[in-house]
């Protein structure tokens, strides 16, 4: 369908003219201000102008930022065959989102905030500043909800929010889909479980069921019923 | 501030743009009338690079795909807005928990709706007289066979010839193979007792035509499909309508406050705001269709007051808004060990499940009257904002450290990805007068509407069935040898019972009927007290099967647009 065809008879209200407008006037040019831009990812106007204000906002800082950076990459660090959170962009995920969602933003702040404090009270030093072994540390006493003393649990309620925004950032990233082996979201064909994995499963189509599928080499033809409603192609 | 008026007269107006405008649109198009849709929300095209979602990766927005306020199933689901719409609210009576959802864009919500293609059965429309409760619709199966015939055939739905009574086959495309947790899903059903049978969704594993395409399986129906392989009022209704030359003049951005009558009674088109200069228009027609979404149309009856219609348009019976229903609903999953550390390869399907169970128990006597079905989810799906949360919590049950850090995260993560199987419920709720939107006479939306406040709670019919839900899903669950999650809703949570709203289909705001005094419309969708407005989308169903709505909303709109034509060449309107 050519889209032209729709947007012929297509009529916005009395400003369509306003809309169409374009090209500027030859000779001038407009100074537009700078303005961090996001490639297309099918946006309405509203939600553009959402993602154009978030964008040119700011709220953790650099030392935050710095903290999340570590934080992220001792939850999830680089193997052989991945690289780390960070590689993957998710310091610039959390940046985002905490500013996307405001709900997200005190217990981000506050929870760097405790965890510096603690990292004050054991070491005298803020949590980035500590060795990788005093940072572990730190982390073992907040990381496993359950086990934690009661005078840290605000540490672990933080903890648990870093280590899901940091797998959710590194998972749904170019790096974690691939990492995690994820096959679809392409054209293709779906003609059924693979033969093998049937068999490790100990599960079988039915003939009767399988009579009722749709035939893929046909799924190009039109259809056709008779007036019983069964399909003639 | 004065009304500007318009100085053309369209012959129809079609207020809304979902399935029932959009088949509107079609049938009285082609019938060579002059029409004009006015669509609160903009243009969408899921062809067009600049409004498609589909195909696109997590990393592709910022969010990766989370929900917000501006679309509530998330960034690429092709629904704009959804459960709250900035600048138009609606209200509850306390004590009432009603969550609305509204698309506002060309298409409305069949751009991302779930596909789910069923047919009332001969029951469905005569529940009455099986159990005694609510009321028979004026029209039985035989009425709506034939249009059900041709929507299946115009539009295209996969599905299966079953022979059973009270699902009635269609003129099917062939289903999809099941995938693998629904294998597992057969399984446990069949052990259980229960049937399950191909599951019947308005997507073209064939082709129909050569204007659209047929499935490529990329399990993304929610995001509309730019092959035009899945059904979507723009799509299949309005974009072929125009191309088949029909005088189509689409109004985006422009919300209809009210239909406008003489002095008679008669409607002469409607008032509208135009939201980029934000003010009012009048559109003058011969004839209104109104097909804004069961709530949204009963708001614009309501709030179009006159001399003659004085409690609003259409309500001499005081029945607008009222008599509104709902599906019930509730859920339950189970992690199924067999699945862990699963091989994996694309199973994406179609978007949607491939089996499901129609509701069984037609015959026996229960402790709560009318049935469910139930639908199937689990696999391996694209990751999207959220996924990773609490990646071990599952360990609670197989063994292993919950919580923790490192490369064991990236193992539990593989270990049980795809593992999880879940079933839904959704039910027939017996209607009820009292369980009704109306005007807030309070509150008022960004463009001056008075807004609708819902009163509305299920009675003990709904809370049994949710129970016995609760019930079969135990069982079938433990069919699958898997762990259930989570307890088992009991009374105190009304065993899990969805809030009225939360399954979307709405419906009964405008019923139908014989009887003047008892219903709004006529039984071909017109007004009792005006003749040449109509209402053709789920305001006029007398009661909602356990079926989902829209392939009857869209088979009712094709009847009463036939009808609508047969008046005008009679010269009856
Ligand atoms: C997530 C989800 C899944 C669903 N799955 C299924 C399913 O599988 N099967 C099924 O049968 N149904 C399903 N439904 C329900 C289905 O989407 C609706 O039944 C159907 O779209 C209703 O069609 P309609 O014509 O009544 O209105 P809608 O599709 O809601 O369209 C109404 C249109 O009217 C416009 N409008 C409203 N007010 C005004 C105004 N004042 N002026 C101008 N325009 C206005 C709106 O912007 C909208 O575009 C689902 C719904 C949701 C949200
Ligand atoms: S699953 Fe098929 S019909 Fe649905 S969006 Fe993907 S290609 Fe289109």
């Amino acid at each position: 369908m050519d889209r032209r065809d729709s947007l012929k008879s297509l009529l916005i209200g009395s400003v369509a003219g306003g809309l169409l407008v374009t090209g500027c006037a030859p000779d001038t040019t407009v100074e537009a201000p700078e303005q961090p831009q996001l490639p297309g990812y099918g946006r309405n106007e509203n939600e553009k102008l959402h993602d154009q204000k978030v964008l040119a906002d700011t709220y953790l800082n650099e030392h935050e930022l710095a903290t999340i950076a570590v934080l992220c990459d001792i939850i999830l660090p680089a193997n052989a065959d991945f690289g780390s959170a960070s590689d993957a962009g998710v310091v610039d995920f959390i940046d985002f989102i905490v500013k996307d969602m405001p709900n997200q933003q005190l217990p981000m702040r506050g929870g760097i905030a405790w965890l510096d404090a603690h990292s004050n009270k054991l070491h005298n030093l803020e949590f980035k500043k500590l060795t990788e072994e005093q940072q572990k540390a730190i982390c073992d006493t907040i990381a496993f909800p359950g086990k934690t003393a009661p005078d840290l649990i605000h540490g672990e309620k933080f903890f648990t929010r870093m280590r899901n925004l940091t797998l959710t950032g590194y998972y749904t990233s170019e790096m974690g889909v691939k990492d995690l082996g994820y096959k679809g979201n392409s054209p293709g064909v779906w003609d059924g479980v693979p033969e093998e994995i049937l068999k490790e499963q100990g599960l079988a189509y039915e003939p009767e069921w399988l009579a009722k599928c749709v035939d893929q080499t046909k799924r190009m033809d039109i259809a056709t019923w008779d007036d019983n409603g069964n399909l003639l192609t | 501030m004065q009304v500007i008026e318009s100085s053309k007269v369209y012959d129809v107006a079609i207020v809304g743009s979902g399935a029932g405008g959009g088949m509107a649109t079609k049938i009285l198009s082609e019938a060579g009338f002059d029409v004009a849709v006015m669509e609160a929300g903009p243009f969408f095209d899921p062809a067009d690079d600049k409004y498609r979602t589909q195909l696109r990766w997590p990393w592709e927005s910022p969010r990766r795909g989370a929900s917000s306020d501006r679309r509530s199933f998330g960034d690429f689901d092709a629904a704009y807005g959804g459960w709250n719409i900035a600048g138009e609210p609606y209200t509850t009576e306390p004590g009432t928990k009603f969550a609305w959802f509204r698309s506002r864009m060309l298409g409305g919500r069949t751009n991302h709706w779930g596909r789910i293609s069923l047919r009332f059965g001969p029951l469905d429309f005569k529940r009455k007289s099986v159990d005694g409760l609510g009321d028979n619709w004026p029209i039985g199966y035989d009425d709506v066979k034939p249009y059900y015939d041709k929507v299946d055939k115009l539009i295209g739905v996969f599905g299966s010839k079953e022979n059973i009574h009270n699902e009635p086959d269609g003129f099917f495309l062939p289903p999809p193979k099941p995938r693998l947790h629904e294998l597992h899903y057969i399984n446990a059903a069949r052990k259980a007792g229960i049937p399950v049978i191909p599951s019947r969704l308005s997507i073209l594993t064939k082709k129909i035509n050569n204007q659209r395409g047929s499935c490529f399986y990329c399990g993304q129906c929610n995001r509309a499909c730019s092959a035009y392989a899945d059904f979507s009022s723009g799509t299949c209704l309005i974009f072929p309508a125009q191309k088949n030359g029909g005088k189509v003049q689409i109004f985006t951005d422009s919300m209809v406050r009210e239909v406008t009558t003489d002095k008679e009674g008669k409607a002469t088109g409607v008032n509208y705001i135009n939201k980029a200069d934000r003010k009012e228009y009048h559109l003058k027609a011969k004839i209104v269709v109104m097909a804004a979404s069961a709530c949204s149309s009963a708001r614009i009856l309501l709030n179009s007051k006159s001399p003659v219609h004085q409690d609003g348009l259409g309500n001499s019976s005081g029945l607008v808004g009222k008599y509104l229903h709902d599906s019930t609903g509730a859920s339950r999953s189970v992690f199924i060990p067999k699945l862990m550390d699963r091989k994996i390869y694309n199973e994406d399907g179609v978007g949607g499940m491939h089996v499901y169970t129609p509701w069984w128990l037609n015959d026996k006597k229960l402790d709560f009257p009318r049935g469910y079905h139930i639908e199937v989810w689990g696999g391996m799906g694209m990751p999207s904002y959220g996924f990773g949360f609490n990646p071990n919590s599952l360990n609670e049950v197989v063994g292993g450290e919950i919580g923790g850090y490192g490369e064991v995260l990236r193992h539990d993560i593989r270990k049980y990805y795809g593992a999880v199987l879940g079933i839904s419920g959704r039910g027939e709720s017996v209607p009820q007068r009292d369980n009704f939107c109306e005007i807030d006479n309070n509150v008022v939306d960004e463009f001056g509407i008075p807004v609708l406040k819902f009163n509305y709670k299920w009675t003990q019919h709904e809370v049994r069935q949710a129970k016995h839900m609760q019930d079969t899903f135990e069982q079938v669950l433990e069919a699958t040898g898997g762990i259930l999650l989570g307890d088992k809703p009991g009374a105190d949570r009304d065993y899990g019972l969805t809030a009225p709203g939360e399954i979307i289909h709405e419906v009964g705001t405008t019923r139908m009927g014989d009887d003047k005094q008892e219903s709004v419309t006529n039984k071909f969708n017109q007004l009792h007290d005006c003749e040449n407005v109509f209402v053709m989308d789920a305001g006029p169903f007398v009661s909602q099967a356990d079926k989902n709505p829209t392939w009857t909303i869209l088979a009712l709109a094709w009847r009463a647009s036939d009808y609508l034509i047969e008046q005008v060449k009679q010269r009856k309107i």
